[in-house]
């Protein structure tokens, strides 16, 4: 791995997206209105924007970051750009290094700017520290961007690509223990929901809301790391020198 | 470094190469080589397997059996990463992104100083178009940005697939001169084209038709060998004969 390769991906994404300023604004607009409009429906003081207000702060990034990364891999795939690259001098962890970067950064501006119209205007209160809740969420890009990055390797087209995003982040939103509580669901769903990230990373930002960093909140951080880990390996094996 | 049979020093030598994809066979076991310091055209009609062997050399293609040595080791070697350069047949640059930060992307990946970057960008004559996003660009502009990129590292080896389609006919030549200029300096390259006529301008071709090498020539053995004037005839010949 080098440095320098690693720095060159990630300028090029960042220009990349320089060059997309409506793309830029959905990402960093987007979570900021829906944040405005949960308040704005349930009231400031109503317990759903509150107990709501930071899982969607702190989740939303995963769902942005999954799109953009699956989106961007996958035209990288197709244009050839990708394949140009696998004959340069470079090791595929430069690649995957430059985009997290890239998108790591994205991820801290967004959360920071949702986290500040949160927290200083619209009356999100946590028990917890709120520079927690961002860190939490810039995890969560990362996590959001090794899935995007691994599945963009099984879709062919922009339209399946996006189809991933309600068939793998859906189910785990909503069993993630947002809607129900993991101990009051159906056997199965609660079993499944053990084997899902979101659910850990949900975890751990109710734990943040709450004000329990405990050893349970330790183990959900390190559960969503491993799964990083886990997603990135997997996809580094998708990004072969050798193609069919 | 191997030697032809002629006694020249060879820079890629394919010999018995097979590849199939999705299930078809596209190279049944194509054996043929490229001169060092040669400008050598690889032709055939499209779909005869110019893009796979290409794909073989530049060590991207996976390959059921044969072999491809290229620069004197086994194509997709990681020492042979920078001493390559490859311009896919579709302009595999960044759409999004201008001229000038193309190739400086690419020239930050290959190490290679800001100068180079000028230097391809006159040798394709894109120049003047440096601050153009690639989008915006018409597609033989497209396709010569992806060629500066081949450029840019100053390869022993080029490997260009199609570089000169839908380009207007000064222009082709004009590339055709820095392909000869680079070979006079000791490059070697492997040229694609679907057009016979860009053919009279190589060293030696090799002819593709259907995965199966029809001959491996200079242009003036071809003419000779069918005793036809024009290299479309000697291409027809060659088809008739084989038949």
């Amino acid at each position: 791995m080098s440095g320098r390769v690693t720095v060159a991906v990630t300028l090029r994404v960042l220009d990349q997206l320089r060059h997309d300023r409506r793309t830029i604004a959905l990402i960093l607009g987007v979570p900021c209105v829906l944040e405005l409009l949960l308040q704005q429906l349930f009231g400031r003081h109503s317990a759903v924007f509150q107990e709501v207000g930071t899982p969607l702060l702190g989740l939303f990034p995963f769902i942005t970051m999954f799109l953009v990364t699956s989106i961007t891999m996958l035209r990288e795939r197709t244009s050839g750009t990708l394949e140009r690259l696998m004959t340069m001098p470079l090791h595929k962890l430069d690649i995957l290094a430059g985009y997290g970067l890239a998108f790591v950064l994205v991820a801290i501006v967004q959360a920071t700017l949702v986290s500040l119209l949160a927290f200083g205007l619209l009356g999100l209160d946590v028990a917890g520290p709120q520079w927690l809740v961002v860190v939490l969420a810039v995890a969560n890009a990362v996590l959001g961007s090794t899935l995007g990055l691994l599945v963009s390797a099984f879709a062919q087209t922009e339209f399946q690509a996006v189809q991933f995003m309600p068939a793998v982040v859906f189910p785990q939103i909503l069993l993630c223990g947002l809607f129900v509580p993991r101990d009051e669901m159906a056997r199965w769903l609660h079993v499944i929901s053990f084997f899902l990230p979101l659910t850990y990373a949900y975890e751990a930002l109710a734990r943040t809301a709450a004000d329990q960093l405990d050893a349970r909140f330790a183990l959900d951080v390190a559960v969503v790391c491993s799964c990083i880990v886990l997603a990135l390996a997997l996809g580094a094996a998708t990004l072969r020198r050798r193609t069919e | 470094m191997l030697m032809s049979v002629e006694g020249g020093a060879v820079a890629i030598q394919v010999d018995d190469l097979r590849v199939v994809r999705h299930g078809a066979v596209v190279l049944p076991g194509l054996s043929c080589d490229v001169a060092a310091g040669s400008v050598t055209g690889l032709l055939g009609p499209s779909g005869s397997g110019k893009s796979t062997l290409i794909r073989a050399i530049v060590g991207v293609q996976r390959i059921a059996g044969g072999s491809v040595q290229v620069l004197g080791q086994t194509a997709g070697a990681a020492t042979l990463r920078a001493r390559i350069g490859y311009m896919t047949q579709a302009p595999s640059v960044y759409f999004d992104l201008t001229v000038r930060a193309n190739l400086e992307f690419f020239a930050r990946v290959l190490a290679q100083p800001e100068d180079a970057v000028h230097r391809v960008l006159a040798d394709v004559a894109l120049d003047e178009h440096e601050r153009r996003v690639v989008s915006t660009l018409s597609g033989g502009e497209r396709a010569r940005v992806s060629l500066a990129t081949a450029l840019l590292g100053e390869p022993e080896l080029l490997v260009l697939d199609e570089p000169t389609v839908g380009l207007d006919p000064v222009l082709r030549r004009d590339l055709w001169n820095l392909f000869h200029r680079l070979a006079e300096d000791g490059t070697t390259l492997l040229v694609s084209s679907h057009v016979m006529d860009e053919a009279d301008r190589c060293h030696a071709l090799l002819l593709l038709r259907e995965g199966q090498l029809l001959a491996q020539a200079s242009p003036d053995e071809l003419r000779a060998q069918t005793g036809t004037r024009d290299l479309d005839g000697a291409f027809l010949r060659l088809v008739e004969e084989g038949s």
